[in-house]
């Protein structure tokens, strides 16, 4: 509004502009909440209200069939999750295994591609679509394409070995294979993430870089002194993301596994316990406990990211304007 | 600088070397699914390594569609994916034009919100709104799966027309609201317009998103055959009936699911990625 008014106006126009104004102000208000309504039902009733519910719900004993009011037995079920739920510790290791190679990893792929891919060589954009592709396609066919791929006996990936003259894996039937299989899928999709870095690198100032070989900036220089520290907040935003995602890792491992999670359950990640726990066993009492474990795991971590952030992300001057 | 000509060009060998196997690596296994999807039967168990089918059995794809009820898969699917570009189109742009344009009071803590939900994990919803969605009988029904989706149940796609909104002038804005333009004229007629990039943008991710979905089908389609997606016809066909027999088959499917995307990747690359810049830009 105040740009406006700078704006200078013509003559005639203040008076108008003043009976808008003063019509604006009384009815804005109103069709700014009309314009939210959709977002703001949907938010009460897929967000907030199942959010409280699930609450709820853990401090019960609800089982499929319950009546009305499911028997309120307070903290037995994060009492039993603790102390007795082996299967508790043995999916959130499995899980945090998974996050542990999988975030990094893909970060650090998909940073470097896009390092190399921004040098302006010829064929970038080729080069970019190849390695972009795979996260296009869907999780289910890249599940089941994997699924095949990594068949022990008719898949690519030991049909290759064989043929280099490598020892064959029991990708998807030994323990010790399955969560190395989770994470080479996982891999296969940093496409996403790279797309993301090469557009925050493409942004950067070109002059930057100019001024820094005027110094006599090497190579490493730039990348350690300009790219890297302009890069943190994208890498701040993938990491968070990944994390996020990773912590509900599920369908690959549905598809990949099975519910019961593979060989020693050395493929049971968390949100299969809680999968396992809702709909296979019906005890959603149990199952919501779990997920509020889950959350206020997923909580702590992105506030102490947050709160850390402070002192490696950069986020240079960029204030933005408030209308 | 000046650069030594040899060590430039040692330099590009290796740039290219690295992209080059990096990008083989990567077409590998879809290169393997159309070969598989394109072998007999008897060739798909033959354990060594066959790149280049022979015979090359295109009767593969018809035959999918006789085996399995593909069309209706598809729109089934469909039925989805449009509740969610209505929704992505309608109320999502509606409600980012409000934080982003109409001043109201409260308006800084409902964007709040909106971005906490952005945040919220989606596991402590999935079991209350499952006996919820039971409870008004509405399981095994499209019901849960496109009512949220109807009403623009996404904050990541209001952020986004937020965030591309605020970059258009405010002056555009109030002078077309002098000249007696409504709220909604102005959302219809200047800024619908004006922002096709980040509507194929988000139009791309809702396409995506819909077509992609897994979970929620499972829960609550997964026991009424009829309304499945493609994504659990393609799920069934390789866990619980499939075997190593049919792995033809399922990368014929695998191939059916993906190409469409690739269609709409090609189309909205460009866009796409500048929807990528406003998402990585969480600033405001």
């Amino acid at each position: 509004m105040q740009a406006s008014l700078k704006a200078k106006p013509t003559q005639s126009e203040i008076s108008r502009k003043v009976r808008f104004q003063e019509w604006w102000f009384r009815n804005r208000a109103l069709i700014g909440y009309a314009f939210i309504f959709p977002w703001f039902a949907g938010f009460i009733i897929f967000d907030a209200m199942p959010f409280i519910y699930n609450l709820y719900l853990s401090f019960t004993d609800y089982q499929i069939g319950t009546v009305s009011t499911p028997p309120w037995i307070g903290l037995e079920n994060y009492n039993e999750i603790f102390t007795e739920d082996k299967l508790f510790g043995k999916s959130m290791y499995n899980t945090l295994y998974y996050l542990g190679y999988s975030v990094p990893l893909r970060l650090i792929f998909a940073f470097f591609i896009a390092l190399i891919l921004n040098l302006r060589v010829r064929g970038m954009e080729l080069y970019r679509t190849l390695f972009y592709v795979p996260s296009v396609v869907p999780l289910v066919a890249a599940t089941v394409i994997f699924a095949g791929f990594l068949n022990t006996r008719y898949g690519f990936l030991n049909q290759f070995l064989v043929l280099i003259g490598a020892a064959p894996v029991r990708w998807l039937s030994s323990p010790d294979a399955i969560k190395p299989s989770l994470i080479l899928l996982s891999l296969w999709g940093f496409g996403a993430q790279m797309i993301i870095f090469l557009a925050g690198l493409q942004g950067i100032p070109e002059d930057l870089y100019e001024a820094a070989s005027i110094d006599g900036g090497t190579g490493w220089q730039r990348l350690f002194y300009i790219t890297v520290p302009l890069m943190t907040p994208t890498i701040f935003f993938n990491l968070l993301m990944g994390l996020i995602g990773g912590f509900q890792v599920f369908e690959q491992v549905f598809i990949l596994i099975g519910t019961h999670g593979g060989p020693l359950q050395a493929g049971l990640v968390y949100m299969l316990h809680v999968y396992n726990k809702a709909f296979r066993d019906f005890e959603f009492g149990y199952a919501a406990a779990l997920s509020v474990v889950l959350f206020l795991i997923i909580f702590v971590l992105t506030v102490l990211l947050v709160y850390t952030s402070n002192r490696w992300v950069f986020y240079g001057d960029a204030q933005d304007d408030e209308t | 600088m000046i650069e030594d000509p040899r060590t430039k060009m040692v330099r590009h060998i290796v740039i290219y070397a690295i992209l080059t196997v990096g990008a083989i690596v990567m077409m590998v296994p879809l290169l393997w699914t159309v070969s598989t999807s394109l072998k007999t039967r008897d060739k798909i168990t033959i354990r060594r390594l066959e790149l280049i089918p022979d015979p090359v059995a295109w009767e593969n794809y018809p035959y999918l569609f006789e085996a399995r009820p593909i069309i209706q898969y598809t729109r089934n699917t469909m039925i989805i994916v449009v509740a969610s570009l209505f929704g992505a189109w309608v109320p999502c742009t509606l409600a980012g034009y409000a934080f982003a344009r109409i001043p109201f009071p409260g308006r800084n803590f409902f964007f709040g919100v909106l971005l906490a939900t952005m945040m919220l994990p989606y596991v402590v919803r999935l079991i209350p709104l499952f006996l919820f969605f039971d409870e008004i009988g509405w399981t095994r029904t499209f019901g849960p799966l496109i009512l949220p989706r109807l009403l623009g149940h996404n904050a990541f796609y209001i952020f986004l027309y937020r965030q591309f909104f605020r970059g258009i002038p405010a002056d555009i804005h109030d002078s077309a609201r002098i000249d007696g333009c409504s709220e909604f004229g102005v959302w219809w007629r200047i800024f619908m317009p004006m922002s096709r990039p980040v509507l194929a943008a988000v139009s791309i991710f809702a396409f995506s998103f819909a077509w992609n979905d897994f979970l929620n089908p499972l829960i609550y389609l997964g026991s009424n055959k009829e309304l499945w997606t493609l994504a659990l016809g393609l799920n069934a066909l390789q866990g619980f009936e499939g075997d190593d027999n049919s792995l033809n088959l399922i990368m014929v499917f695998s191939m059916l699911m993906i190409m469409p995307m690739l269609v709409v990747f090609y189309f909205g690359q460009k866009h796409l990625i500048s929807g990528v810049t406003a998402q990585g830009s969480l600033k405001g």
